[in-house]
């Protein structure tokens, strides 16, 4: 099992390094260009959630990026210690509310579950947040 | 730090904004600045350039929808131009091609606006 780790603050200026951090190691575990991509997306969209909404553009949290995988599966964990939240009332993308509302919301979330194979949360309120996104790695 | 800037080429009453490098949730606040330059010129003939756009997050998509409304209530559109097959995947996952016209070529969109 090989591991991996970063540590940033919660600031939008630090969202380029979690995408080189992320695509150098998925390189590494041998993805497709196009599946690094997902990856890269799907993590940013990640931590922008982390740093708008648990840290609320407070720019002095901690989030943890881990990546960990084996011959079966490339997981990166994110990890903050912002406010909670409750995933399953993020609601689903709906392109004509948001034409009305002239925002989007949700997107980021939707985008994850799209591009990885599982998307995992869990919440310790008052302790943690905890984001698994799992890429399974299909045998050569 | 991701880079990004936008060129804004005018030719007639049609504004061309030409994107290149990363939008994202850090970069993105570049380009809202840019639309509301427009927006406050009364100039709602838009179209967007991205072919040397790198990357685009759902913060980049945000932006797209926050002024699309605006624009049009003033006679005017924001049309898509020039995307990479990646940055277009991105669009068309959301549903974008549903209240967007993506053309193929900026010259496309701008010939769109003159029909």
């Amino acid at each position: 099992m090989n591991t991996k780790k970063l540590i940033v603050k919660s600031r939008t200026e630090n969202l380029s390094q979690i995408r080189d951090f992320i695509s150098s190691n998925a390189a590494e575990a041998g993805f497709s260009k196009d599946e690094i991509d997902n990856m890269i997306l799907a993590v940013d969209e990640a931590c922008t959630n982390v740093i708008k909404h648990a840290y609320k553009y407070s720019p002095d949290g901690d989030i943890l990026i881990e990546i960990k995988y084996d011959r079966t599966a490339f997981t990166i964990t994110i990890e903050d210690n912002g406010m909670s939240f409750d995933p399953d009332v993020v609601p689903s993308p709906d392109l004509q509310k948001y034409y009305r509302e002239h925002r989007v919301g949700g997107l980021g979330m939707y985008l994850m579950k799209t591009l990885m194979d599982e998307v995992k949360y869990k919440s310790v309120p008052g302790k943690y947040n905890r984001v698994s996104l799992i890429k399974k790695i299909k045998a050569a | 730090m991701a880079e990004f800037n936008t060129t804004l080429k005018e030719q007639g009453d049609i504004s061309i904004i030409k994107l290149k490098g990363y939008l994202d949730a850090h970069t993105a606040p570049v380009l809202e600045n840019k639309f509301n330059e427009l927006i406050s010129n009364n100039r709602y003939k838009i179209v967007v350039d991205f072919q040397d756009l790198a990357y685009i997050s759902s913060a980049g998509l945000g932006v797209f929808m926050a002024y699309i409304e605006k624009v049009r209530e003033n006679q005017g559109d924001i049309k898509l131009a020039s995307m990479s097959d990646k940055v277009f995947n991105i669009f068309d996952l959301l549903g974008f091609p549903l209240l967007y016209e993506i053309f193929k070529t900026e010259e496309e969109a701008i010939k769109k606006f003159s029909e």
